[in-house]
């Protein structure tokens, strides 16, 4: 499940990148948006001609739930279940979200939730009934305070939490970073938020232009392995699934530091 | 050169320092306050009416807090007495505000069942 408190810090593209670079991985991943009303995954990950049926169908017994995933035309691990266009957004009931992520299971290895932003029903909602949650937080003073709230609710208002099981496990994915800025005192650095939050650290995707060139083409961008985002995408997967990884983008490259002494190569 | 141009920039603190402090405090007002039992607003609020039927006062003036200290939970009530106005219809009820209030215990105002003997 990723879930962020603020908008616009990049759930959406991180959601849709997680989920391709599960699907990478030979894992059989569906990717669900749960911000109703304002549909947007479909669009980020290019397959918006192709919606027919949708979450709010599904749980209304309106459509089969097969009749509303879509299949990746790129990856055959990789689903999408669009959500609805209504205003409506109390549509989503808690038990029929439940039943729907019940036959989900059934069937793939991962369910990969796009939570809508702020803490209202929806994003309630989508964080219910999370196993792990990525926090998307951009080094930035409202994001991060969004973000400390989030996991405070994953702590008390989760169904882990009200049922004393396991916590949710907690992961922090911190977007849009730029090694410049914080080397210039201008920007929160990696420890300052990790301090800050005391959650573990599952990436660092650095600012870069391959992710708005990849939504503008609604390719997930961990599709695109040449870019330093998508490469940090895939470590990311990599981590969450278990493996070690260095960070990468958290220190000047080596490269650079040569490119910086003897001009530009 | 280098090491002047850096004196220079270092003399304003930088912002993300400032940030990172700004953030430590207030999330952990934030926190203390998430992590409050569901009867504090409560408590407040009577002990806000309470109060208020003696001096005036307003919310901002009375914070309560439950807080740890090492093995024990302290439950502390702050009142800004100073600044509250005694109400005129109280004067006699109520002693100055500056002054420590004491609590005597009179027998006779006592309800018949504390009553000794």
């Amino acid at each position: 499940m990723l879930t962020s408190g603020k908008g616009g810090v990049g759930k959406t593209t991180s959601a849709a990148a997680i989920a391709a670079g599960l699907a990478l991985r030979g894992k059989r991943t569906v990717v669900i948006d749960f911000d109703v009303g304002l549909r947007n995954l479909d669009l980020v990950m290019g397959c918006e001609r192709r919606v027919v049926f949708d979450f709010i169908n599904v749980i209304n017994g309106d459509a089969k739930l097969n009749q509303a995933l879509i299949k990746d035309k790129r990856n055959d691990n990789l689903y999408i279940f669009p959500t609805s266009q209504t205003r409506d957004k109390d549509a989503l009931s808690r038990d029929g979200v439940e039943r729907v992520l019940e036959e989900l299971k059934d069937n793939f290895d991962y369910i990969v939730c796009d939570s809508p932003a702020g803490i209202e029903h929806g994003a309630i909602t989508a964080l219910y009934f999370a196993d792990s949650a990525i926090i998307v937080t951009n080094p930035e003073v409202s994001s991060v305070r969004d973000s400390d709230r989030i996991i405070g609710i994953l702590a008390s208002k989760s169904r882990r939490a009200e049922h004393n099981l396991e916590p949710v496990d907690v992961h922090m994915l911190l977007t849009r970073y730029s090694l410049e800025r914080v080397k210039k005192g201008e920007m929160l650095s990696v420890e300052d938020v990790r301090e800050i939050l005391s959650i573990p650290l599952l990436g660092v995707i650095p600012e870069s232009e391959s992710v708005l060139r990849a939504s503008n083409t609604g390719t997930p961008v961990a599709f695109d392995q040449e870019s330093p985002a998508g490469r940090a995408y895939l470590d990311a997967v990599a981590r969450f699934v278990g493996e070690q990884r260095e960070m990468r983008f958290v220190q000047p490259e080596r490269r650079s530091i040569f490119r910086a002494l003897f001009g530009r190569a | 050169m280098m090491r002047l141009f850096d004196l220079l920039f270092r003399e304003r603190r930088n912002s993300a320092a400032v940030a990172r402090d700004r953030l430590k405090i207030v999330l952990a007002h934030e926190r203390a306050s998430r992590n409050a039992p569901e009867f504090l607003p409560a408590l407040q609020k009577e002990l806000l009416d309470v109060i208020g039927r003696y001096v005036e006062i307003n919310s901002d003036m009375l914070r309560v807090n439950l807080g740890r200290s090492g093995d024990t939970s302290l439950l502390e009530i702050n009142v800004e007495i100073d600044a509250a106005k005694v109400k005129p219809s109280n004067q006699e009820a109520v002693m100055s505000p500056r002054s420590i209030p004491v609590v005597r215990f009179d027998p006779d105002a006592m309800a018949p069942w504390v009553k000794p003997g």
